[in-house]
């Protein structure tokens, strides 16, 4: 897969040809605590980059996952959903949320890199 | 308003808490084990929970005192022993409720436990019924701590001989360090337990005791998982000013010498609907699938009429579920009743439910 790029939103998108896999970083599980239920987006929907996707809800609040890219969700992640735990265990891995066929891949110029994201998160750590 | 801190914040610090800002106190969400963790150790184990930013209220006079207190507060105070306990409210005119607390017989008269959003109100709203010959204090010098859990009891009464003695919703006074402390058995988690009225000077060696006997510090996340599951209310949320105890379903908290004498606040509204029931009523609320109904979610009929409201949701670890609470039309209040919630622009199926969704284990 090539370089992960974040959003200010804390998710993460990798891309490999022009499908994007999705999920949200290691601070935003830190931050949001004990991760409870997960909704998904389905097969089939267009979804506008720094859009409403996906949400995820703690112990404490829910929370919207937006997705950091335009395109249309190919594939979700159903494992999260039925074990939302997961997502505190390996937010940056295996459980991403989906991936989507992008529509418009100069979008990923506007996202950070690793570097800049952990300075970004320095800088506003809630 | 300046942010305060209890005795225990270096404590909590040092313990790895996150803190938010609660009723102008900062105190901690949760510690390094997070939500999940500590609301299951205090119910397999036990934890400890610093509740200091709630009011310990005083109160000394002869016993027109009790005539006083039972104009605003329903309970059967006349009755109430030495030492004894007893959960209760302060009503307003219409029969809302202004806090609900605990309040226990003392030697000199009667102390209560009032809820740290509402206390400096409160006393204000109690002091209109007290004389001259009554005296009233808010103790800030000492400190609040529940213990809680199945271990809680063979713990403390390591450290503090004769707790084990102690009955449900009564207190005693005990010794620590040379220091005279008063402790109930009495808790806001569904699990046997004790809450410790200890000085500011005191509290963090009694912390470090139970630390060391292996009590994991909990947040005030884990206090709400907790209290839902056990089906008890939270103020401003559950409870409010413009809701009377019977639409609360906590007429079994006002006696039945109360309910047929009156004499409080609120009495024509509130017999009223003792009689005739109330228009809503507070239940308890199971989603059917994953999705969590949180405070403010609407609920609808089977067949789409818009019942009522949650004022009380989140995810039950002990359960593992979805629970919450609120008030519906009390023709749909029935146990099994189904119901709709909406949810982010979706109605998902929904039931009544009987509270509460974890079963207490008291020690009578």
């Amino acid at each position: 897969m090539s370089e992960k790029k974040f959003s200010k939103k804390h998710e993460w998108v990798s891309l490999e040809g022009d499908i994007a896999t999705i999920g949200i970083t290691k601070h935003a599980t830190e931050m949001l605590g004990d991760i409870v239920f997960v909704e998904v987006p389905q097969k089939g929907k267009q979804v506008e980059q720094n859009g409403q996707a996906a949400v995820v809800e703690s112990t404490k609040a829910a929370s919207d996952v937006f997705s950091p890219i335009s395109g249309e969700v190919i594939e979700s992640n159903e494992a999260i959903v039925s074990d939302p735990s997961s997502v505190n265990a390996d937010p940056e891995n295996n459980a991403w949320f989906f991936k989507i066929k992008v529509s418009n891949k100069s979008e990923m110029d506007s996202l950070m890199n690793k570097a800049d994201y952990e300075k970004f998160v320095s800088e506003n750590p809630n | 308003m300046q942010v305060q801190k209890t005795a225990l914040y270096d404590t909590h610090k040092n313990l790895g808490a996150k803190f938010v800002s609660f009723a102008g106190y900062e105190m901690p969400i949760q510690y390094k084990d997070g939500i999940v963790k500590e609301h299951l150790a205090t119910r397999q184990q036990a934890g400890f929970f610093d509740v200091s930013h709630m009011g310990q209220f005083f109160l000394e006079g002869d016993n027109s005192l009790e005539n006083s207190l039972e104009k605003i507060i329903p309970t059967d105070l006349k009755n109430l022993k030495l030492n004894q306990s007893k959960y209760s409210f302060l009503l307003n005119d219409k029969g809302g409720i202004i806090d609900d607390l605990i309040i226990t017989r003392s030697k000199k008269g009667f102390n209560i436990i009032l809820n740290a959003a509402c206390k400096e109100n409160d006393i204000k709203q109690i002091s209109k019924y007290l004389s001259s010959n009554h005296k009233s204090f808010l103790n800030n010098d000492l400190s609040l701590i529940a213990i809680q859990g199945p271990q809680a009891v063979e713990i403390l009464n390591s450290i503090i001989p004769n707790v084990d003695q102690l009955i449900f919703m009564n207190g005693e006074e005990f010794e620590f360090d040379q220091e005279k402390i008063y402790i109930t058995r009495s808790g806001y988690t569904g699990e046997d337990g004790f809450e410790v009225s200890i000085s500011n000077q005191k509290v963090e060696k009694l912390i470090n005791a139970l630390v060391a006997k292996g009590v994991k510090p909990i947040g005030l996340g884990a206090r709400d998982t907790l209290r839902l599951e056990a089906g008890l209310c939270l103020y401003g949320h559950d409870l409010n000013e413009d809701i009377n105890p019977i639409e609360a379903n906590l007429k079994w908290a006002i006696p039945k010498k109360r309910r047929e004498e009156g004499g409080f606040n609120g009495y024509e509204k509130i017999k009223k609907d003792l009689e005739n029931g109330s228009e809503k009523i507070r239940v308890g609320i199971r989603p059917e699938g994953k999705i969590i109904a949180r405070e403010n979610t609407k609920i609808f009929s089977k067949e789409g009429e818009e019942i009522g409201i949650i004022t009380s949701g989140t995810f039950g670890p002990s359960v593992n579920s979805p629970v919450a609470m609120g008030y519906v039309k009390t023709k749909f209040s029935e146990i099994d009743t189904n119901i709709l919630l909406e949810v982010r622009g979706n109605k998902y199926a929904a039931n009544v439910a009987k509270l509460p969704f974890y079963k207490k284990s008291y020690v009578k």
